[in-house]
């Protein structure tokens, strides 16, 4: 029989990605993220 | 039932992440609000002309390329985040290119059954192209000014040709002088997939996607999980001939393969097979096998 992975362990590690979430937009990912979407990906369809 | 709905959310979600409508006119260009410092779940490029997101698998290799890098916190974060609360939900549920892919199955031809050794080696393809090419290239390879490339995006990714390359190149003239090998050498790998697609469910979720992969990594421990109700369970085996993935979801209810489409409760006669939240309502997760083997033992 296989023992489950705890449940709590799982919400833990979720509000640890969440929190590494928002230090993330807080220090600028996000708006490196929106630099790089608002304009063509030229890689991204082929063109170099 | 639950087909319907499923394909039914895939459509809307697809069409509700890629609602700007302005892109695809002539001359369009792509969406540049303050929605796209937010990534998509599933495969979706930022550059697809209707794109309200960005993709995380792009953004992901933009801030690992980047000539000032660091741990990409946002982007991996969210991914985490994501992958810990439902797994690979997103991928049955949420992702447009996977719902093409499922169209493109319904076409009726005979289909291809891949050889279960070749399959199992294939499915970690999936894992290498994360590693070597979403973390890896992008992260050490390096030009002489320090910035690195999307080495997934640039070379492999059949989304980004589908979604951003054609329609972009369709609605604007300035783009075609400028097709060359790289966009001949994706077209080329977009059209394997979707023929590809029409013998074999889902290649690109099962073998290729690192999206997939990530999520994958999260399917045993995700806040949203299977369960087996093992009192129920007969191991007929009606769950695992039905499963598109060839999963046997009452022997591995979490498998990383499993995209939580499921199908495998619609057809199980003791509906023994249900979604549960961080094992709520769920007995310890053993299979019908151990019941058989409770069984011979008492």
């Amino acid at each position: 029989m296989k023992k489950e992975f705890p449940g709590w362990l799982s919400v833990a590690m979720l509000l640890a990605a969440l929190a590494m979430c928002s230090y993330g937009a807080l220090t600028g990912e996000a708006e490196a993220v929106m630099a790089k979407a608002v304009k063509i990906c030229m890689e991204c369809i082929g063109l170099g | 039932m639950v087909k319907h709905v499923r394909k039914t959310v895939q459509a809307m979600w697809g069409l509700i992440t890629n609602a700007y409508v302005k892109g695809f006119m002539p001359g369009g260009g792509i969406y540049k609000g303050p929605l796209k410092h937010f990534c998509v779940p599933g495969m979706n490029c930022y550059s697809c002309p209707g794109a309200l997101g960005a993709c995380p698998i792009g953004a992901l290799q933009s801030t690992l390329s980047a000539r000032h890098r660091g741990f990409p916190f946002y982007v991996a974060g969210f991914l985490m985040a994501v992958g810990l609360f439902v797994g690979r939900f997103i991928c049955g549920w949420l992702c447009l290119f996977g719902l093409l892919q499922e169209l493109l199955y319904r076409i009726p031809t005979p289909k291809l059954k891949i050889p279960d050794r070749l399959d199992r080696g294939l499915r970690y393809l999936k894992y290498a192209v994360l590693a070597v090419l979403v973390i890896g290239l992008p992260l050490f390879y390096r030009d002489e000014y320090g910035a690195g490339e999307p080495f997934f995006c640039k070379y492999i990714c059949p989304v980004g040709t589908l979604e951003g390359g054609i329609p972009l190149v369709l609605l604007n003239d300035v783009l075609r002088p400028t097709l060359g090998w790289l966009f001949q050498w994706k077209f080329l790998l977009l059209v394997l997939c979707v023929l590809s697609s029409v013998f074999i469910y889902r290649p690109f979720c099962k073998y290729i996607c690192p999206l997939g992969a990530f999520y994958a990594l999260f399917s045993k421990v995700s806040i949203v999980r299977m369960r087996v109700d093992t009192h129920k369970c007969t191991d007929c085996g009606a769950c695992a001939r039905m499963c598109p993935m060839n999963v046997d979801p009452a022997k591995h209810p979490n498998s990383p393969e499993c995209i939580r489409c499921g199908e495998c409760m619609r057809v199980c006669p003791m509906k023994a097979l249900s979604f549960t939240v961080t094992g709520r309502g769920a007995k310890a997760e053993c299979t019908a096998a151990d019941n058989k083997e409770k069984e011979n033992i008492i």
